[in-house]
This record gives C-alpha cells, sequence and structure tokens, in this order.
C-alpha cells in the first residue's frame, strides 16, 4: 500500500523545487567539516574558506569520526549531509601525523562521490595578518576573477584535476548580467612545481587609464597557502560523460503579457490597478510643514546669527 | 582587444577565469616574497586580459552601475545532479494520443440555465453545485425504493476513489521512469495485520483503561497497590457492586439494616404479596436445589461424566 505525500505548505515546496534536478542548475554549494582531530592552521584555513564562500556554504562544526573518504565505506557520512543541505563540494580537513594539515577537497554528483583530490597545506597566512586599505575590501559574494599561472596545470594530471575543483569552487553562481562595478576579488593560482601550487586571494583595484578599460592592481588581502597534492581521485568514465553531459537548449520563460501579432507586431497589454478615490494618501498641508515655512524659519536663524556676531564684532 | 595576448592565455570570460600555460616557474627556490610577488603580477596580466574583453562588451545602465551580458562559460565542468528524466505520458495522455482528443480550456464562468445568469465553474455559488439540486427527475433504469441523491453522492465518491487509484497508478509508473515530479513522494504506510484488508483499529481512551485494568488485576495484590501516574484514573471494580450497610447504626441515625429487612418482610405480607412472588418460579427453584443437593455436585466446574462409557480397569481391580 503506498500513498502520495505532497508538501503542505509553500515555503516546503518551493524548497522542494529549489534542490529538484534542473535543465540550468543552481550555484554548487560548499560543505566545510573536519574529522577527528585539527591544527590550529586547519581550523583557520576552514574557517575563512567559509568566510570567503558565505552565502554558498555550510560549516559543520562537530567532529565527524567516520569519514573517511578515500576508504570505501567512509563515504556514506558525506552522501547522507551532501543530500540533507544540498551541496555538491565539500571541504574536508583532518590533521594526522601521516597527514599533516590534510584538505580534501571534493565534488558529488547526484550526492555520491564524484571525485577527490587531497592536498597538505603550507606556509598557511591568515588573512587577519594582512593590513590592507578597508576601503578596497572584497564584498561578500562577489563574483572573482580565478587565475592559473604554470605549465603544470596542463601537462600534470593531479594538478588539472585540481584547477577544476578550484574552478568548481570558487566559480559561485552563473549568471548573466554582470555588474562591473562588483568586481573587486580575485583568486590566483599558480603551479610553482608539478606537486605545488601557490593559491593567494586579492582585491582588486581600477585605476584610471586612458581608455574605457581601467588599469587592474591587485592588492594581496586574503589567506595565501601553498597546497601540496598528496592523493587523488578522478571520476570513472561513464560516471564522468553523464556528468558532463549538458542539453543544449535554454528553456524558453513565458513572457505574460506580450504577444506576436500577424498585423500589428508586439503587442502588450498594461493592467492599471483600480483607483481608490477615498484612500488615496494626501499631501501633508499642515501648517508647520509648508516649505514657505520652513524657509521663512532658516531666513529668520540666519539673520539671528548675522545680529549676534555683529554684537561680538561691536564688543571687541 | 589584444590578439596576441588571446595567444598566449585561455580565457573564459562567462567564468571570469584565465589560464596561462606557458610560464615557467623558477626551479631555483627564490625568496618567498619574490615569488609571491612573481605570482601576483603573473596574475594582474590574467585579470588585466579578461578585463580588457569585459569592459568592451556593450553596456547597459543601470541603478547599481554598468551591466554588462557575459557569454555563456566555455569550460566544461561536471553537473551536480542527474539531468531531468522525461516523464512518461499518463494513461488519459496515452489514451488521447491514440483516440486524438485536444485539450480544451475551460472558462472560470459559466452560463447556468436554471438561474439565467453567470456563474463561477468552481467555488463558492458554482454552476453545479451538487447541494442546490432541487429536482432529480425519475429514470426508467431507476429501481424504486433507491435515493437518487445519496446516490450521486455516491457515484461522485466512487469517480474521486477511481481517479486517486489512477493517480496513484501514475505515480508508480513515473517513478519507475525516475522521473517523479519533485513536490511527490511515494511513501509506504503501514501493513495490515492478518492479512485483511482492514486497517488496525486504534484503541480509544476507555478501551485502553481497561485494558490497562486488566492487566493490572494480574499483578501479585490485584492492581490495588499500583503506581498510578498522574492523571490516571482508578481502576474500575469488575464484577457486582456491593454496598454493605454498617452493622452498628449510628447514634441519632435510622437504622439501616432493620429498614431492609422490614421492607421485604413488608412486601412479603403484604395483600398485593401473591403478585410479588411468583410462586410458580420459587417452587422450582427449591425443587432444583434440592435435587441438586441430592445427587451431590454443582454442575459448575465438574466435566459432565457420560454414563454409557465403560470404565475399564473396574472390574480387573477386583
Amino acid at each position: 500500500m503506498m500513498e502520495i505525500r505532497t508538501p503542505k505548505t509553500h515555503k516546503a515546496k518551493r524548497v522542494l523545487e529549489k534542490r529538484a534536478p534542473k535543465l540550468v542548475e543552481n550555484g554548487k554549494r560548499t560543505l566545510i567539516l573536519h574529522g577527528t582531530k585539527t591544527s590550529a592552521t586547519l581550523s583557520s584555513v576552514l574557517m575563512e574558506l567559509y568566510r570567503l564562500k558565505k552565502g554558498g556554504a555550510i560549516k559543520y562544526s562537530r567532529r565527524n569520526e567516520n569519514i573517511r573518504p578515500f576508504e570505501s565505506g567512509g563515504e556514506t557520512s558525506l552522501e547522507f549531509f551532501s543530500q540533507k543541505t544540498d551541496c555538491s563540494i565539500f571541504a574536508y580537513g583532518s590533521h594526522t601525523k601521516k597527514r599533516p594539515d590534510n584538505l580534501v577537497l571534493g565534488r558529488m554528483y547526484d550526492h555520491h562521490v564524484y571525485d577527490l583530490i587531497e592536498v597538505g597545506i603550507e606556509n598557511f597566512k591568515s588573512l587577519l595578518s594582512f593590513s590592507y586599505d578597508k576601503k578596497i575590501a572584497p564584498h561578500e559574494g562577489s563574483k572573482p576573477f580565478i587565475c592559473f599561472t604554470g605549465e603544470g596545470f596542463e601537462n600534470v594530471p593531479e594538478l588539472k584535476q585540481l584547477k577544476e575543483v578550484l574552478t568548481d569552487l570558487f566559480r559561485g553562481e552563473v549568471v548573466d548580467n554582470l555588474n562591473l562595478t562588483g568586481l573587486d576579488r580575485a583568486y590566483i593560482c599558480s603551479a610553482v612545481s608539478p606537486t605545488k601550487v601557490f593559491l593567494t586571494h586579492c582585491a582588486i583595484k581600477l585605476k584610471k587609464s586612458g581608455t574605457i578599460v581601467p588599469r587592474i592592481e591587485l592588492v594581496e588581502v586574503g589567506p595565501s597557502m601553498d597546497l601540496v597534492i598528496r592523493r587523488n581521485r578522478l571520476p570513472n568514465e561513464g560516471l564522468r560523460k553523464e556528468a558532463m553531459k549538458s542539453s543544449k537548449d535554454k528553456p524558453k520563460k513565458k513572457v505574460k503579457n506580450v504577444d506576436q501579432d500577424d498585423v500589428l507586431g508586439k503587442r502588450g497589454r498594461i493592467f492599471i490597478p483600480e483607483q481608490e478615490v477615498g484612500k488615496t494618501p494626501l499631501p501633508d498641508k499642515s501648517k508647520g510643514v509648508k516649505r514657505e515655512r520652513r524657509e521663512g524659519k532658516l531666513k529668520k536663524k540666519n539673520k539671528e546669527e548675522g545680529s549676534a556676531s555683529k554684537k561680538h564684532k561691536k564688543s571687541e | 582587444m589584444d590578439t596576441e595576448m588571446d595567444q598566449i592565455y585561455q580565457i573564459d570570460v562567462g567564468n571570469l577565469l584565465a589560464f596561462n600555460p606557458n610560464h615557467r616557474f623558477s626551479s631555483a627556490p627564490s625568496s618567498r616574497e619574490e615569488l609571491v610577488k612573481e605570482c601576483v603580477t603573473e596574475g594582474t596580466k590574467l585579470v588585466q586580459a579578461i578585463a580588457d574583453t569585459l569592459f568592451n562588451f556593450p553596456s547597459t545602465e543601470s541603478v547599481d552601475g554598468p551591466l554588462v551580458q557575459l557569454p555563456p562559460p566555455t569550460t566544461k565542468l561536471p553537473r551536480e545532479k542527474h539531468l531531468p528524466r522525461p516523464k512518461p505520458p499518463t494513461k488519459w495522455e496515452e489514451f488521447a494520443l491514440k483516440k486524438g482528443i485536444q485539450k480544451r480550456k475551460k472558462d472560470k464562468i459559466v452560463y447556468d440555465e436554471t438561474t439565467d445568469k453567470f456563474k463561477r465553474r468552481h467555488g463558492y455559488d458554482r454552476v453545479k453545485d451538487d447541494n442546490d439540486i432541487p429536482i432529480i427527475e425519475a429514470k426508467a433504469s431507476d429501481e424504486p425504493g433507491e435515493d437518487p441523491f445519496a446516490k450521486r453522492l455516491d457515484d461522485k465518491k466512487k469517480r474521486v476513489d477511481k481517479q486517486q487509484q489512477n493517480r496513484l497508478q501514475n505515480l508508480k509508473s513515473a517513478a519507475k521512469a525516475g522521473a517523479l515530479p519533485s513536490h511527490v513522494q511515494l511513501a509506504a504506510s503501514a501493513l495490515p495485520i492478518t492479512g485483511t484488508k482492514a486497517q488496525p483499529k486504534k484503541l480509544g481512551k476507555e478501551e485502553l483503561g481497561d485494558v490497562a485494568g486488566l492487566a493490572a488485576t494480574s499483578t501479585a495484590s490485584g492492581g490495588k497497590f499500583d503506581k498510578k501516574l498522574p492523571g490516571e484514573k482508578p481502576t474500575k471494580k469488575q464484577g457486582k457492586h456491593h454496598r454493605y450497610l454498617p452493622v452498628v447504626p449510628r447514634y441519632g441515625w435510622v437504622d439501616e439494616e432493620k429498614e431492609q429487612t422490614n421492607k421485604v418482610l413488608g412486601k412479603l405480607l403484604s395483600k398485593h404479596s401473591h403478585e410479588i412472588l411468583n410462586v410458580g418460579k420459587a417452587i422450582n427453584m427449591y425443587n432444583d436445589k434440592k435435587e441438586k443437593k441430592k445427587s451431590g455436585r454443582s454442575d459448575k466446574l465438574k466435566p459432565k461424566k457420560d454414563i454409557t462409557k465403560k470404565k475399564p480397569y473396574a472390574n480387573k481391580a477386583k
């Protein structure tokens, strides 16, 4: 015996529709959590990553002892959390003697682990240690520039995967329209060696140049760290092909109150709300608010001040 | 747009992404600050390259600032969820397709012939409300003793139930194809026990109390000293409720026991005593009692002896 369960409130229905698989997807959300033990550097890394991705990230503060991303049974908890919070990227930090300051970045497809990459963090500099003019500080949730430098990102497969994961992580929402005044941050990733990537976060200063295009100046503001590649797991081919599939056609948004007429062309309909004569707000015609009164008062005040200063002058 | 730069860098404007594959970092370890500086300068060049293309796009003015239309991103990244799967057509949709039935849009306001007005189709004061029908004409196929109004309601209920079943079947086939609508969940409700179709009835308040009382009597002290939960009522006593009169009458009060016996005697010895006392019944009861006493057993607990059965070892013992 089966029964049909539908949400009883509109809010619940909207949440379910938001999480449903769609043609054009929402931005990926990040789940940040840590394992049994974390070092000071690692906990500040996780905290700052959360701050950088505020609005599109969820941070869990408790220890998770049963999560081992690289083992076959240790992913169930991660998949459960991904399902509950609707997050498809996760950053799992742990600190052991064998792997100090370990960060595992992973992605999910249909709430199952798609791929993983494990990096170690070295030479971490917190964003609190950078001093800069607060006016250029990047705003929360702004779309960042992402820059990769170095031949390693093309030649070394692990770095290639890291490039993809970092793009996914920092990208945020895919937007159609961009406000040019809101560009204020950039992530710089440089492949210093085949196993090491230097990552830093900078704020953008736009300076006047002769042309429309402003001259860009980068100022380091945010956390900077060295990522040392440790382990990784690539997605299996079938899953990768399925995940990379995208439908070409965009969903046609139905525009209301506009129709195309062969004779007259494009026609629109405008609805004017009913005019409620009794309920229109009347202007405030009380005595004190009138402009003449206000101006008169101001004049009087100035006159008084003028006379007072004259008096002072006289006394001197 | 600097074409030379584009040849060197791989730019994805849709993602605001730039990649310089040709820069080689010196393997000789320079100082940390120099390395950082080098990275930042390279990064600046890349951001400048993206900004070159970005600021040259046609921009529209808005309240917050100049808006540019971004092209779709070129780097392919994996999706987070599968593509939405096509829903299998429902039973009605298949039938309509086969028969060529077109969907017709229904108007919200319909003309009502009984009152010559335009009424709405659904809701308050609607066109064909079941409660408003004054007369139902009898047809040749109707049975004489049937209530047509109740029949109408019954038919509607059956139609609604059938539709609910059809909806469930459609959703089940959609779930099988992996295309269940996002706001619907199919859940298995509780299975009935003993294979009957009836759902197990839930016990009411009084029934629960009775069962609790029954359980209490099975304790050693008959449930008398059981701890009760706050708000639980004391157990109802099973069986006859005796009211025993006080042995010694209270000072100044009527002797109730005397009153009781006097009452009975009075009834027996009164003028109409033959009407009260059923003499026939009394005689029968007396005779029965005498016979039972004679046979020396009561037929309550002992099993009835079968006289025709022979005792196996009766003679052997002798």
